[in-house]
C-alpha cells in the first residue's frame, strides 16, 4: 500500500486582462497581420513595445511598423514540448530581431531538428489561420525561403483590441498527507477517523499533520461517532452553477460526538425551516457499492430524533 | 542599525515527496531542529515569515495550512512572501531592524514534483506576450546559455567544469539529490538535451523545505559562539522582457553585489540553477579565483523551489559557525534567467554588521 493517497487534479482559470493602449496597439497589429514596435528615448526599436520608457518612464507613444522577417539572435532546442507551447512537436524557442527592430522578440521556430537552427539564420512569421489579437496570432517563425511574411487573410473586424483572455490549466498529481490518507481510507471502509493532539487532547477531523494550536504532530487515531450536533447552519436558497440539490436545502456544521472541530455537510430528511442549532443528527451513507476515498460516501446527515443538545455542549465550537 | 545574525538552519531535499504539498509534514521536524539548535520554543520566536506558492501546491491558501506546523495559540506574528526563503529572510531582517522583535524564524517549502515545474514557472512571466507561449524554464535558460556561448563569454567546457565541481562537492552533502563528479570530458560526452544544455547543466526538479533562524545582538550570542552576523543584504530586479536585457549579464546581481563590501569573502554560495548562471554571477559579483564557490554542491545538484536560495544563505552561514570561514556570501535568485537577485554577506566579526 502506498504511504499516501493521490489523485490527478487540474486547476484551470481563464485570465481576462485589459491591454491598455500600448499592448492593445501591438495586439491589434497582430490581429491585422502587422508587427508594431515602440521606439524608446534611447532610440531602441522594441517589439513588443514597452508600455513605459525604461529611462524617462514616459508612456510609449512613438510606434513604428517592423518587418515580419528577421534574424535569430539566440535559440534553444525544445526536445519535450509542454502543453500549451506553440508547437506540440520538438521545436526551437528563439530570440528573433525583426528587420527594423533593434531588440529581439521571443517566439517559436518550426523546424524538425536542431541541425536546422543557427544563430544568424533568417526567419519569417507564419501567421495563425485565424488571428484574434494575441501573441499566438504568430503561429511560429519558419526558415525564410524568400517570402515576405505578409498575412494573406484579412481581419474580421477593425475594432481595436482592448483585452486578452489567456486560458491557464495546470495538471497536478495531488497527494494527501498521511493523516488525510487515513481519513479517506477510513471513509472507504465506512468509518470516520480523526486524530488527537497529544498536547491539548483536541480531536481533529479531518486529521491534520499538526495541531494548529500547538504545532504538534497528531499521531493518535480516533474513530469518531457517526452521530453529532448541528452547531450552526445556513439555508441555501440561491441556485448556482454546478448545484446538485434543488434549493432550499441546509448546509450545516456538524460536531461529531468526540470531535473538537465540526465538519461541513448537508442536512436532509427534515424540512429546511425545521433545522436548528443543537439538533442531533446522524450520518446517512450512500450504498456501499458507491463508496470511494471521499467524504461524499456520507450522502447527508439526518435527524436522530433525540432531544436537542444543550447549548453549553457546543458553544465552544461556534 | 541593529546587529542581526543567522543562528539556525535546517533543510529537507528530495526528488519526490509523497505527502501533501502543504508540506506541514516536512516543516514540523524542521522547526524541531531549529528549536534544538537554539534552545528556544516557538514562543521565543518574535516573527515568522514563509515563502511558497499555490501554483506549486495546486491548491489555494497552502501557506495558511502550513502555519499549522507553528501552532498559533497564543497567536503568532506571521507573514508570507510568494518568493524564495531568502526574501522571507529579508523581510524578517527588516522586521528586526524596526526594533519590534529580536528573533525570527523564516521558512519556505515547495513540492515541485506535483506538477510540471518548468511549465508552471511560465506563470511568473509577462502575461500578455510571454505566458501564452508557455516558455519553459529550461528553454529560457538555454537562450541565455547560447547568448553567452555566441558572445564568446563562456563555452560548453566552462559549463561542464561548473557541473563537474558541483557534482563532486555534492557527494559530501546528504541533501543533494544529484551527485557524483567524473570529468569534464565525460560530461561533455553525454548527449545534448535542450541544445545547448545537457541535463547536468540544469538543476534537477527537487521537492523540499528549509528554515533559517535570525536573532539580534545578545539573543544571537546566547545561541552560537560564532553567530553569522549579517554584514550586508541587498536585492535588485531586472526588467521582465527577455528581449530588453542583455541575457549574458545580470545587472541586478551586479548592483546587489556593488551595494555591499564583498572584500575578503572566502566562501560564496551562489544560487545558480543552470551551470552557465554560476559563470554570470561570478563575473557580476567580481569574485576572485580564490573564493570557494558552492562547497555544498549548489543548486545545480539540488534546487527545491522557494527554498533553494535560502539554503545558500544557510549553507554559507554554517561555514561561519564551524569556524571554516570568517566571511561568506549567500546569493539567491528568482524569476527567469537570473532576473531577480539577492546578495547577503555574513561574517564572524560583528564589526561592520550594522553597515
Amino acid at each position: 500500500m502506498a504511504r499516501t493517497l493521490s489523485a490527478p487534479v487540474t486547476v484551470a482559470f481563464d485570465y481576462t486582462r485589459s491591454t491598455g493602449p500600448v499592448l492593445g496597439r501591438f495586439l491589434t497589429g497582430l490581429r491585422d497581420g502587422v508587427l508594431v514596435a515602440g521606439r524608446t528615448s534611447e532610440g531602441e526599436v522594441v517589439v513588443p513595445p514597452l508600455e513605459f520608457d525604461p529611462v524617462t518612464h514616459q508612456a510609449t507613444s512613438d510606434f513604428v511598423e517592423v518587418a515580419p522577417v528577421g534574424t535569430v539572435t539566440s535559440w534553444t532546442w525544445v526536445p519535450e514540448p509542454v502543453k500549451g507551447q506553440p508547437l506540440d512537436r520538438p521545436f526551437a524557442f528563439a530570440l528573433v530581431t525583426l528587420d527594423g527592430a533593434t531588440r529581439p522578440l521571443l517566439h517559436a521556430v518550426d523546424v524538425s531538428s536542431p541541425e536546422e537552427m543557427s544563430t544568424g539564420m533568417r526567419v519569417r512569421v507564419r501567421w495563425a489561420e485565424e488571428r484574434q489579437g494575441a501573441i499566438t496570432d504568430i503561429a511560429a517563425f519558419e526558415p525564410d525561403p524568400g517570402g515576405d511574411g505578409v498575412a494573406t487573410t484579412a481581419p474580421g473586424t477593425d475594432e481595436p483590441v482592448t483585452g486578452v483572455v489567456t486560458p491557464v490549466a495546470l495538471d497536478y498529481n495531488y497527494a494527501a498527507s498521511p493523516e488525510e490518507s487515513a481519513f479517506y481510507r477510513g471513509l472507504n471502509e465506512g468509518r470516520i477517523v480523526g486524530q488527537r493532539c497529544p498536547a491539548c487532547q483536541k480531536v481533529y477531523i479531518p486529521p491534520r499533520s499538526a495541531c494548529p494550536a500547538d504545532g504538534t504532530p497528531t499521531a493518535e487515531e480516533v474513530e469518531l461517532s457517526q452521530t453529532g450536533t448541528v452547531t450552526t447552519f445556513c439555508i441555501v436558497n440561491v441556485p448556482f452553477l454546478g448545484q446538485k440539490i434543488t434549493p432550499p436545502y441546509v448546509s450545516a456544521y456538524v460536531l461529531l460526538d468526540g470531535a473538537d472541530i465540526a465538519v461541513l455537510h448537508l442536512i436532509l430528511g427534515i424540512p429546511a425551516e425545521e433545522v436548528r442549532m443543537g439538533m442531533r443528527v446522524k450520518a446517512v451513507w450512500k450504498p456501499r457499492e458507491e463508496w470511494a476515498f471521499s467524504l461524499e460516501n456520507i450522502d447527508h446527515f439526518a435527524p436522530t430524533g433525540e432531544p436537542d443538545a444543550d447549548y453549553d455542549t457546543y458553544k465552544q465550537h461556534l | 542599525m541593529r546587529d542581526v545574525a543567522v543562528v539556525g538552519f535546517a533543510q529537507r531535499q528530495m526528488p519526490e515527496f509523497d505527502g501533501s504539498p502543504t508540506c506541514v509534514e516536512l516543516l514540523v521536524p524542521l522547526f524541531a531542529e531549529c528549536y534544538e539548535q537554539t534552545g528556544w520554543t516557538r514562543r521565543d520566536v518574535g516573527f515568522w515569515c514563509s515563502g511558497s506558492s499555490d501554483y506549486l501546491a495546486g491548491r489555494s491558501f497552502s501557506f495558511v495550512q502550513a502555519v499549522d506546523a507553528i501552532g498559533v495559540i497564543p497567536p503568532v506574528n506571521e507573514s508570507h512572501v510568494e518568493m524564495d526563503l531568502a526574501w522571507a529572510m529579508y523581510e524578517a531582517w527588516l522586521k528586526i531592524q524596526t526594533g519590534e522583535v529580536d528573533t525570527a524564524l523564516v521558512y519556505a517549502f515547495g513540492k515541485s514534483s506535483a506538477g510540471v515545474l518548468r511549465r508552471t514557472l511560465a506563470l511568473q512571466l509577462e502575461p500578455y506576450t510571454m505566458t501564452p507561449l508557455w516558455p519553459d524554464t529550461v528553454s529560457l535558460a538555454g537562450l541565455q546559455a547560447r547568448a553567452g556561448i555566441d558572445a564568446g563569454l563562456w563555452d560548453e567546457t566552462a559549463m561542464a567544469e561548473v557541473a563537474n565541481r558541483s557534482l563532486t562537492d555534492a557527494e559530501k552533502n546528504e541533501w543533494s539529490i544529484r551527485k557524483g563528479g567524473s570529468s569534464v570530458a565525460e560530461l561533455l560526452a553525454r548527449p545534448v538535451y535542450a541544445d545547448p544544455l545537457r541535463k547536468h547543466d540544469c538543476s534537477p526538479v527537487t521537492d523540499g523545505a528549509a528554515a533559517l533562524v535570525l536573532a539580534a545582538g545578545d539573543r544571537a550570542r546566547e545561541v552560537r559562539d560564532r553567530p553569522a552576523w549579517i554584514t550586508g543584504i541587498s536585492h535588485y530586479i531586472d526588467p521582465m522582457g527577455m528581449g530588453t536585457r542583455d541575457l549574458t549579464r545580470s545587472p541586478s546581481a551586479q548592483r546587489a553585489g556593488a551595494a555591499l563590501d564583498l572584500g575578503g569573502v572566502e566562501v560564496a554560495e551562489l544560487h545558480a540553477p543552470f551551470s552557465h548562471q554560476e559563470l554570470i554571477l561570478r563575473r557580476e559579483l567580481g569574485l576572485a579565483d580564490d573564493v570557494t564557490i558552492n562547497p555544498s554542491g549548489g543548486a545545480l545538484t539540488s534546487n527545491p523551489m522557494f527554498s533553494g536560495g535560502g539554503i545558500r544563505v544557510g549553507e554559507a552561514a554554517s561555514r561561519i559557525w564551524s569556524g571554516e570561514a570568517g566571511k561568506v556570501l549567500g546569493h539567491a535568485t528568482s524569476g527567469p534567467a537570473l532576473q531577480q537577485n539577492l546578495v547577503c554577506t555574513m561574517a564572524a566579526d560583528v564589526e561592520g554588521a550594522a553597515n
